[in-house]
């Protein structure tokens, strides 16, 4: 069962609007702009109950039962309510007053209003299929150019030919979009209904861009989910989604659709039983889904006025997962939604899992894509903070700081969710974890996104736990391996079991030339005291280094000859820039310089020149 | 050949006069001095002269011993020539006999040479030991026949110098993107192939990747730049290397091909043989079949488990996965490495004429030479001066410390070693009239151009 469960990949939402059902004595009204259900008892006689989805209190109030009523609405805010009783009036309980500013002639045959774009579409001409959009902003009212949506075939009579019912209007990917639902006609070839998408800019004509393939003839209802244009059929009782993002047939002009994914039914639903507690007992009811009684709004709401309910529809992405077995198609199609990250992050997971493993050209595809998006948003950000600091953001106060939405998927959300986990598992042959990692990198460069430390880190370990140290030492020698402090301090680490190591860790301190101090310790350390001077002498800061220091390291070498040469060093050092060889109680050589006396006799002291 | 007057001698280049193999164990009483020859060249020499020669190495060896019991012998200088001794297993000797190019001065080049033909050996042979337990010492013997009666061909003293000592790996410079591209085609084929178990990358005969380790990279890098590159240039020069193959439908067009393995994929009866390879021979000892696949400039090496034999299709597949996309990988490669070229201003000629070779990596380099091949070294200066390099290599074996060493050659350059770490490096000057102070500076200058992304101290 629980398969079956997880292939629904619609779903109503947990917490309906529950609202008392339509039936001869109370009317139930539903308000788009503002989303709420307005329930009138007796003409509002016995009560008025408004609720919206984010309404945490339902608003309640009575009103004179004046007649029936025919739509009833507050303004935004819930400041003014209008009830219309009459073809032609519209009453506002208190007094106030309209104004009227602006006027059109035209005639219309229905109008349909899209609150989110603030966008009103008229149906002009005989056939009602041209139409007239207005945009309404800040009081004024400006119109934009009109649109003639093709009919399916040359209508024979003069009649009214495009209904409303096949209309919708939403926004999808940020832009307003006309959707016509053209029915079956026997005289076109094509097998079945579509949707077709017409883009209506703010500026600019409106056009014809994208073709929703259904297959299927019967009733249809639309909703727009997530970006995502879904058709519900009720002959099947199954709705099918399309992702006008996915690439499509491209004609040079339109591109059509299929279905993302196979039709499913929305997942079944059960109404909550609410009474009174000694019927607690009673289960659920499953409420029956895609009822005639289903009145189904823009953007995603779908009412049942006979059951008293308010969804709305929501997209699950974890049964797509399953769905959609082609991953470059299923990342394209996943980054594009709102709660994407915990679905991609496991999608990685999974294919890098020894049951269900990925080929490497699929991996490297889906690391691409993932870096594509995580590199656009960097960019954007980079821009931004540019614009900030060079002090153009004054004169642009459209500039907003870019939105990290949840398909930038950065590096340490893969090192941590994907990476880290992954090799750990003892099962995954090593090869295939560094060829991964490897890909990952591979991918960030393509992008030329700076690759972390960490990410490194997780390369080398897995190399280190294998042995495979010449593989390590030829990543090092072509910088795939990025050079760092940490980096060169793990390979010094590992020269006891890699010899070599040493000399790689070197030439790095070396090329970061902000670690002259780590490269002299280093000598020391190997008891190279000549080769230490030398180095810091070469870059010129053998003035400020400590006596004592080098003078300690000749000596533990117990090579006299070493030590001589050392202490002479440092005696001319002392005369240059004092004008005498001797050590100054600072430098706290006092042994040392006894132990010279010692093995060398007192006459080998550098004397004072004088000039 | 040994009667030579002495004013022509000069000229003589270094040349072999013998090489054989033995083991004392095998003929330890007397009157079957002859079982202890597992393989001697020239052939054609006398049975008695043979033994006689064993058993005079044999002495030596011994008789050396008594000074020093873990080091024997390693060679042998008398006026006329010099004998290298080298034990690569208990108790089985290869001992190679050259002649000196002239009288007063003597190569150092042939104790590494008995060495990597001991490594090259092992590569395709396995341990002595080995073929012993495969088939006692006639197998041993056969197998020994065959290995050197075609080494000793391409083995070209006259043209050794220090490059052969070092030998070295030249890798290929590149930049980290296309590395990474390489990378992801490697794991790719390495996983659509699925019976590879090591590959190899090498563009421009320069090696950019080894899965296998150092020490057996070395002598099949060895192999693939002295023996089976060389023997596939002439076909390309003349341009029958260019099958687009288009008359195959749905295949598609590219420049791939095997070097080892079938000629022709289309001839049904081709075979699909391929040279086998011993690697890891201290511990795991693997065969391997040796598949080489090349496209453009760009080769590549599978290696696969021996107990397998790949069969035609596996060719035919191979091909049609490999061919299409090395052929892009290398067009790529070349076009970076243009790009790469013309950013570093590279292309002209190098000031300096060096030598740099890494111990650790076994990275060399060298502007010295023109063309490497075994059996013409082409190099832009006087053999005294290479000769001069060898020498100061050799002082350099002999000494722990990092050291420079600066000489004035006879023909008014300059030359000068440095060694730093596991690093060498040789340059050659021609500033004649410039003193010590300043060719010191010179070197300095060409560290901190050339080098200044390694540590290598002044």
């Amino acid at each position: 069962m629980s398969e079956e469960e997880e292939d629904y990949y619609l779903e109503l939402c947990e917490r309906p609007v529950h609202f008392e059902k339509a039936n001869p004595v109370n009317c139930v009204f539903f308000d788009e702009a503002n989303k709420q259900v307005f329930a009138v008892r007796s003409g509002g006689a016995t009560g008025v109950v408004v609720k919206g989805p984010e309404d945490r209190s339902p608003i309640s109030f009575r009103m004179e039962d004046k007649g029936e009523v025919k739509c009833i609405k507050f303004s935004l805010g819930n400041k003014i309510l209008a009830v219309q009783r009459t073809a032609k009036t519209v009453v506002l309980p208190e007094k106030r007053s309209l104004k009227l500013l602006k006027s059109q002639n035209i005639n219309v045959n229905w109008y349909m209003y899209c609150p989110e774009s603030s966008v009103i579409l008229l149906s002009t001409t005989v056939l009602g299929n041209v139409l007239q959009p207005f945009y309404f902003r800040a009081g004024t009212m400006s119109k934009l150019s009109k649109f003639e949506i093709e009919l399916p075939a040359a209508p024979k009579s003069t009649k009214l030919s495009l209904s409303e019912r096949d209309i919708a209007m939403a926004t999808i990917y940020g832009q307003l979009h006309v959707l016509f639902l053209r029915h079956h006609s026997r005289t076109s070839n094509s097998a079945g209904a579509e949707v077709v998408l017409y883009h209506l800019p703010r500026e600019g004509v409106c056009k014809k861009t994208h073709i929703l393939k259904l297959n299927r003839t019967g009733k249809f209802a639309l909703n727009v989910v997530d970006n995502l244009v879904v058709v519900h059929h009720q002959d099947t009782e199954t709705s099918v989604i399309f992702d006008i993002k996915l690439r499509g047939e491209f004609d040079g002009t339109i591109t059509l659709h299929h279905p993302v994914l196979p039709a499913r039914s929305i997942q079944p639903y059960q109404i909550p039983m609410a009474g009174p507690a000694s019927v607690t007992s009673q289960s659920p009811v499953p409420c029956k889904l895609y009822s005639s009684s289903w009145i189904v709004f823009q953007p995603d709401i779908i009412i049942s006025a006979s059951q008293g309910y308010l969804w709305t529809l929501q997209v699950k992405l974890q049964p797509v997962v399953n769905l959609l077995l082609d991953k470059g198609r299923l990342m394209d199609f996943l980054l594009q939604r709102r709660d994407c990250k915990m679905v991609i992050l496991s999608v990685c997971s999974q294919m890098l899992s020894e049951s269900d493993r990925g080929t490497l050209p699929v991996i490297a595809t889906v690391f691409d894509k993932l870096n594509h998006e995580y590199k656009k948003y960097l960019e954007a950000e980079q821009n931004y903070t540019m614009v900030v600091e060079t002090g153009q953001s004054r004169s642009n106060p459209l500039l907003k700081r870019p939105v990290r939405t949840q398909a930038v998927i950065d590096q340490s959300d893969m090192y941590t969710h994907v990476l880290s986990v992954f090799t750990e598992k003892k099962e995954i042959p090593h090869k295939f974890v560094i060829a991964v990692l490897m890909e990952y990198i591979r991918s960030l460069n393509q992008f030329q996104i700076p690759v972390q430390h960490y990410l490194h880190e997780l390369v080398i370990k897995t190399l280190v736990q294998h042995n495979l140290f010449y593989m390590l030492h030829q990543f090092l020698q072509y910088h795939v391996l990025s050079d760092s402090k940490p980096l060169a301090c793990l390979l010094l680490s590992l020269e006891s079991i890699y010899p070599p190591a040493h000399q790689l860790s070197l030439d790095m301190l070396k090329r970061l030339s902000t670690a002259n101090d780590e490269i002299v310790e280093v000598l020391l350390s190997k008891h190279q005291v000549l080769a230490a001077l030398r180095f810091i002498r070469g870059i010129g800061g053998h003035d400020n280094i400590s006596a004592r220091k080098f003078l300690d390291a000749a000596k533990q070498t117990e090579d006299n000859m070493l030590f001589y040469t050392i202490f002479r060093f440092f005696e001319q050092r002392n005369q240059r820039l004092r004008g005498n060889p001797n050590f100054t109680p600072g430098e706290h050589c006092d042994e040392h310089v006894a132990f010279f006396k010692q093995v060398f006799g007192d006459q080998a002291l550098m004397k004072p020149t004088t000039f | 050949m040994a009667a030579a007057g002495a004013a022509q001698e000069k000229q003589f280049p270094p040349a072999l006069l013998s090489f054989f193999i033995y083991n004392p164990r095998f003929g330890p009483r007397e009157g079957e001095e002859e079982k202890k020859i597992l393989f001697y060249h020239p052939n054609e020499v006398e049975k008695n002269e043979k033994i006689r020669n064993v058993g005079l190495c044999e002495a030596i060896v011994q008789f050396t011993r008594t000074f020093s019991p873990s080091k024997p012998a390693k060679s042998l200088h008398t006026q006329k020539n010099r004998q290298f001794f080298n034990e690569p297993e208990e108790n089985f000797w290869m001992v190679m006999v050259v002649r000196n190019p002239m009288i007063e001065k003597h190569s150092k080049d042939g104790k590494p040479i008995v060495e990597y033909q001991e490594e090259e050996l092992l590569l395709f042979n396995g341990t002595f030991l080995k073929a012993m337990e495969d088939g006692g010492v006639k197998v041993l013997k056969e197998r020994l026949e065959k290995f050197f009666h075609r080494y000793l061909q391409t083995l070209h003293l006259q043209s050794c110098d220090l490059l052969d000592i070092f030998g070295g790996i030249s890798f290929f410079p590149l930049d980290k993107m296309t590395y990474l591209k390489i990378q992801s085609f490697i794991n790719k084929m390495e996983e659509s192939l699925n019976i590879v178990k090591y590959t190899a990358f090498l563009y421009n005969d320069q090696l950019i990747w080894s899965g296998l380790e150092q020490d057996d990279m070395r002598i099949l890098y060895k192999y693939l730049t002295t023996s089976l590159f060389p023997r596939h240039i002439e076909p390309e020069l003349a341009g029958r290397d260019s099958p687009i193959r288009a008359e195959m439908p749905g295949n598609l067009q590219h420049y791939g091909r095997f070097l080892t393995g079938p000629l022709n994929l289309n001839d049904p009866e081709a075979k699909c043989r391929f040279p086998k390879i011993f690697v890891n021979t201290d511990d795991t000892y693997e065969e391997l079949h040796l598949i080489v696949y090349k496209a453009m400039s760009a080769a590549v090496c599978f290696m696969i488990d021996a107990s397998m034999q790949p069969s035609l299709d596996f060719c035919r597949r191979l091909d049609s996965i490999v061919g299409p996309q090395l052929t892009v990988l290398a067009s790529d490669i070349c076009e970076q490495y243009n790009i790469n070229k013309r950013i570093s201003g590279s292309e002209k000629e190098p000031q300096f004429k060096f030598i740099y070779f890494n111990h650790m990596n076994l990275a060399e380099k060298s502007t010295i030479h023109m063309r490497k091949t075994p059996s013409i070294s082409l190099t832009s200066v006087h053999p005294d001066l290479m000769k001069i390099l060898g020498d100061i290599n050799s002082d350099f074996t002999r000494m722990d410390e990092d050291e420079e060493i600066i000489v004035k050659a006879m023909s008014d350059y300059w030359v000068v070693g440095k060694k730093s770490d596991q690093r060498e490096l040789y340059v050659i000057l021609n500033q004649k009239n410039a003193n010590l102070i300043e060719v010191n500076e010179e070197v300095k200058k060409l560290c901190a151009t050339q080098f200044n992304n390694i540590f290598f101290l002044d």
